[in-house]
């Protein structure tokens, strides 16, 4: 099967239209934040339509995992990331050759191009012919790849651009300043004059001087002077410089359209593992997840907020607390309680970028997962700006919920975070608990963030979790999320504890 | 061409480190006071006198090099000054020729370096003028060395083809250069080449095959095109310039090392007239290798005490060769801190090749001089202040070495006597076994004559003499410790004087 594609295998599944729009849920999650860090300084690129597209296909997110998983290799990383960086070099060599005004520095500029280009395609041929390739999607643009460089139209390329430069490397000529008239002619070996007045003042060396040496601009453009001068070397010179124009004439259509392709789109992998490495480097893991888009079993262990951790390792350089999760039989809705500040809501959102990660075919945070290919995600989580209008908000809120709900089918996520805190208590437990009988009649996998205890034991779908503290300090937050049935109790009890007023305790200490 | 005045194969480093006990040294033993006598004032000659006396030599051979060197200078002070005077104003005139605001124009820096280098120039035939008529008149190897350095190095052939370049460089047949095609086609690796001599006959010249050139000019209103002839002009001429800059900055060191080296010899010559003229002896002393013990002396008087008093001062002579160790007791103002400070100012000044303030003077060189004296502030808090002098003797002890020499002055008595004697006891014996040598001003008897006991072959006591009227010698003797320290004499001197 031919190359096409190192993001798609198959054409049929390449984006049918590029949108800039990000989902709806990304601001909830965090995913912006995260897709943000991921292509920061890639603009050029244009990564963002990749990361805004799930893929609904197990098979293609296992082509993207195989090519993942060699872009591990740090050699093979390191050399594609030499290509790209040629191409960019190329493409700013390009953008000049435009910008220049002399008709000779448009065609060096030119030249140089695609010079630059030469050396990217006959650099990655050997680099990749020395890889261990296991991915189909690399092992197909290998091939590509190699036909492409064996071609005519790449080697002639390759050898009339180095026969040119060669020529142009080999002029070598002299002016001759006086008043405001130059003469232009070919060097003819005369002695540097520098170093004969530096040698005459050679015996009173005592070591290093300051340098005076002027540094010149190095803009790139000349003046009408140097372009004068460069006229005349052509002159000097007929024939280099005939070919010279020739060569840009004949040569505007160098680029190969499948390599320009390629290029953009293995920033993907790129860059979401340089994003990656990052966090290795502070040691937390990252994992391949198993995908399943029949049995809703999924587990992680050892997985984090991305986003969370990214500013955690930036900013203020602390640990970063990891949680496990898992759901099994007909298990499906994590409903997550306790204390707040606890880590309730991060929980969630990790869920959440797990799954959409995934869904990009893109490695996870965690040491293992298996995770579920959904068809929709959906969040709903507390607007905080209507908070002038309870009865407003809590209306807004039924609204987005029931549209949620009407929407989701089976195969979709939901992640709720904190609703109905704009009401009374009663009303909170009577409406959570007529969303949680919608959410467990339609079977989907579900976090669902409350300050209500009651919605936790509803049925034999939901999984009660609650985040924790530490007992001798209660101040202090774990971030840890453990499975837990929700008294409401847990954290009145440790700072019970630290004062040995527990039941048990003092039954101890009363004699 | 190096000075090679203050060593014989390198540069003096005023740079360098001096020992990290420099303040310690320096309050101590006055050392400011001596500083100043060498400088008469002067800030560069006070900072050489410092560099020099404190960053001590430890070598035999280059004590005697500047011994003899300072011996031609105290025949040729005039001479001498002179030379001194000449660096002084080389580097001045080259500091008034400045920059300015075109140190970014190769052509200016090109233009000032031919002016400062035209006045270094004539300095120099200055130095050549004197080396050819006072060269006899030195005997040291130093001065030797360096006038047969001036004379080589500075013929009126070399002084000629510098005159040919400075005039070269002023292009009156334009200025040729070459160059390559660099990024985007843009001349690049501009380099100025020699125009090749026209010394060529007519015929030669008519019948010499010209290679093709083309030539254009800049329009006389092309202000633009004026800018960028410039420009190339000033690429080509570049290095040239950076090159000639280079050379007046290596000629100004030059100078600047000549200053610098015999900064030194005219301190002592400043020093020497002050204590000739108030009639003081001073004597080249003779070093012998550190491994040995040697202290003997005649006449060693403090020199900064005799440079800030007028009165008459005693002087001490001690007989202490194989000895490690020197116990001082005796009377209050008896003389032993000046004593103690004129052992270590004798030291110095002999290790960085002075002449010392005695009539006679031979010691070991020591590797290392440290001082420990007993110090003023702090008096209330008795506990605080033995903790800082033990931890000031912890950090001289981290940098000993066998054969370095330690002043102990009133140590280690910031706690009772017993404890005090007991302190001190163990760290001079420690030391001693290391083979440092030790001198120690003490009022404590318990300690002294604890040492004295002990009957060491390698130790010696010196005593403040007393006359019999009560009245002090301001001299030291040979003598058992006593027991009291004559607290009673002081009393009676300062009630009655108070009556």
């Amino acid at each position: 099967m031919s190359f096409q594609s190192i993001l798609f295998e198959r054409t049929e599944d390449s984006l049918k239209k590029e949108t800039l729009a990000a989902p709806v849920f990304f601001v909830d999650l965090n995913l912006n934040q995260i897709i943000d860090a991921i292509t920061i300084g890639k603009d050029e690129y244009d990564l963002k339509p990749f990361f805004n597209t799930p893929l609904n296909d197990i098979d293609a997110i296992k082509y993207r995992h195989e090519i993942m998983q060699d872009l591990e290799n740090k050699t093979l990383f390191e050399h594609i990331k030499s290509f790209s960086q040629k191409m960019r070099i190329m493409r700013e060599h390009i953008a000049k050759v435009e910008k220049l005004y002399y008709k000779y520095q448009k065609e060096s500029w030119f030249l140089d191009a695609v010079e630059i280009y030469c050396d990217a395609i006959t650099s990655l041929v050997h680099d990749l012919s020395l890889a261990e390739l296991r991915s189909r999607g690399f092992l197909a643009f290998r091939e590509y790849l190699a036909n492409y460089a064996n071609s005519d139209r790449f080697t002639s390329l390759l050898a009339e651009t180095k026969e040119l430069k060669a020529d142009l490397s080999s002029v070598n000529y002299c002016l001759l300043i006086k008043g405001n008239s130059i003469k232009v002619r070919k060097y003819a070996s005369e002695i540097d004059y520098s170093i004969d007045v530096e040698e005459t003042f050679e015996k009173f060396k005592q070591g290093a001087v300051k340098d005076y040496r002027v540094e010149f601009s190095t803009w790139p453009d000349m003046n009408h002077v140097e372009a004068k001068v460069l006229d005349l070397v052509g002159q000097l010179y007929p024939d280099t410089f005939l070919n010279l124009d020739n060569y840009r004439a004949e040569n505007g259509e160098y680029l190969d359209e499948t390599m320009a392709v390629f290029d953009r789109e293995i920033q993907f992998y790129l860059a979401y593992l340089e994003y990656v490495a990052k966090f290795k480097r502070a040691e937390l893991k990252f994992c391949y997840p198993r995908i399943s888009n029949e049995g809703k079993e999924v587990y992680n262990y050892e997985g984090f907020d991305l986003a969370l951790a990214n500013k955690l390792i930036t900013q203020h350089n602390s640990s970063i607390v990891s949680n496990d999760f898992h759901l099994q039989d007909k298990e499906r809705i994590f409903v997550v309680s306790g204390p707040n500040q606890g880590g309730k809501t991060t929980f969630a959102r990790t869920f959440g970028q797990l799954h959409y990660l995934a869904s990009l075919g893109c490695p996870v945070p965690g040491r293992e997962a298996q995770l579920f290919l959904f068809d929709r995600l959906f969040t709903h989580f507390e607007k905080e700006e209507n908070i002038k209008n309870l009865s407003g908000k809590l209306q807004d809120e039924l609204i987005r919920i029931h549209a949620i709900l009407n929407q989701a089918t089976s195969n979709s996520i939901i992640i709720m975070n904190e609703i109905f805190t704009s009401t009374t208590l009663k009303d909170a437990v009577f409406l959570g608990k007529k969303v949680i009988e919608k959410i467990i009649q339609l079977d989907l996998l579900c976090v669902y963030v409350t300050f209500i205890d009651e919605l936790a034991s509803i049925s034999e779908k939901t999984v009660s979790l609650v985040s924790t503290i530490v007992p001798e300090n209660p101040a202090l937050r774990t971030y840890k999320i453990v499975r837990r049935p929700a008294d409401g109790l847990s954290y009145a009890l440790s700072i019970a504890e630290k004062y040995q007023l527990t039941y048990d305790c003092l039954k101890e200490r009363i004699k | 061409m190096k000075a090679l005045l203050m060593y014989r194969d390198r540069d003096f480093d005023p740079q360098r480190k001096l020992p990290w006990n420099e303040q310690a040294l320096i309050q101590d033993l006055e050392l400011n006071t001596l500083f100043n006598a060498m400088a008469l004032g002067e800030v560069f000659l006070f900072e050489m006198a410092k560099e020099a006396i404190l960053g001590s030599l430890n070598d035999l051979d280059t004590i005697r090099y500047r011994q003899n060197i300072l011996k031609d200078c105290l025949e040729n002070p005039s001479i001498v000054r002179d030379i001194y005077a000449i660096a002084i104003e080389s580097i001045e005139k080259e500091k008034k020729n400045y920059f300015g605001m075109f140190s970014k124009y190769p052509a200016a820096i090109l233009h000032r370096s031919i002016d400062v280098l035209q006045m270094f120039v004539d300095m120099l035939k200055k130095l050549r003028t004197i080396a050819d008529e006072h060269a006899d008149e030195f005997k040291s190897e130093g001065f030797t060395i360096f006038f047969e350095m001036l004379k080589n190095e500075l013929g009126d052939e070399y002084f000629t083809s510098v005159q040919n370049h400075l005039r070269e460089l002023t292009f009156r047949d334009g200025v040729l250069i070459s160059a390559e095609l660099g990024k985007g086609n843009k001349g690049t690796h501009y380099i100025l080449r020699k125009l090749q001599d026209k010394k060529q006959s007519w015929v030669e010249r008519i019948f010499a095959k010209k290679p093709p050139a083309y030539t254009f000019s800049i329009a006389d209103r092309d202000e633009s095109g004026a800018r960028a002839l410039s420009e190339l002009n000033e690429r080509g001429i570049n290095l040239v310039a950076n090159a000639l800059a280079q050379s007046t900055d290596h000629i100004l060191s030059f100078f600047s090392m000549l200053r610098t080296e015999l900064a030194f010899y005219v301190g002592c010559l400043n020093l020497h007239e002050r204590l000739t003229q108030k009639g003081k002896p001073l004597s080249f002393p003779l070093p012998v290798t550190p491994g040995e013990r040697s202290h003997s002396f005649s006449g060693l008087y403090d020199v900064c005490l005799a440079l800030t008093l007028e009165h008459r001062i005693v002087g001490n002579d001690m007989h202490a060769d194989d000895k490690d160790l020197v116990i001082i007791t005796g009377a209050n103002q008896g003389g032993k801190s000046t004593f103690l400070r004129s052992i270590g100012l004798s030291q110095l000044m002999m290790q960085c090749g002075m002449f010392v303030p005695a009539e006679s003077f031979c010691a070991n060189i020591c590797d290392g001089l440290f001082t420990h004296y007993k110090r003023e502030e702090d008096a209330t808090m008795n506990s605080g202040k033995l903790d800082e002098e033990l931890s000031r003797m912890s950090a001289i002890v981290d940098n000993l070495r066998s054969n370095s020499l330690v002043l102990f002055n009133e140590s280690f008595a910031a706690t009772n006597e017993r404890e005090g004697s007991e302190i001190a006891r163990q760290i001079i014996c420690a030391l001693l076994e290391k083979r440092i040598k030790v001198f120690f001003v003490t009022h404590s008897y318990e300690f002294a004559h604890g040492f004295h006991n002990q009957k060491r072959e390698n130790a010696i006591f010196l005593r403040a003499e007393r006359q019999t009227d009560g009245g002090r010698t301001f001299r030291l003797s040979e003598g058992e410790p006593s027991p009291t320290s004559y607290g009673e004499d002081l009393y009676n001197r300062i009630f009655k004087a108070a009556n």
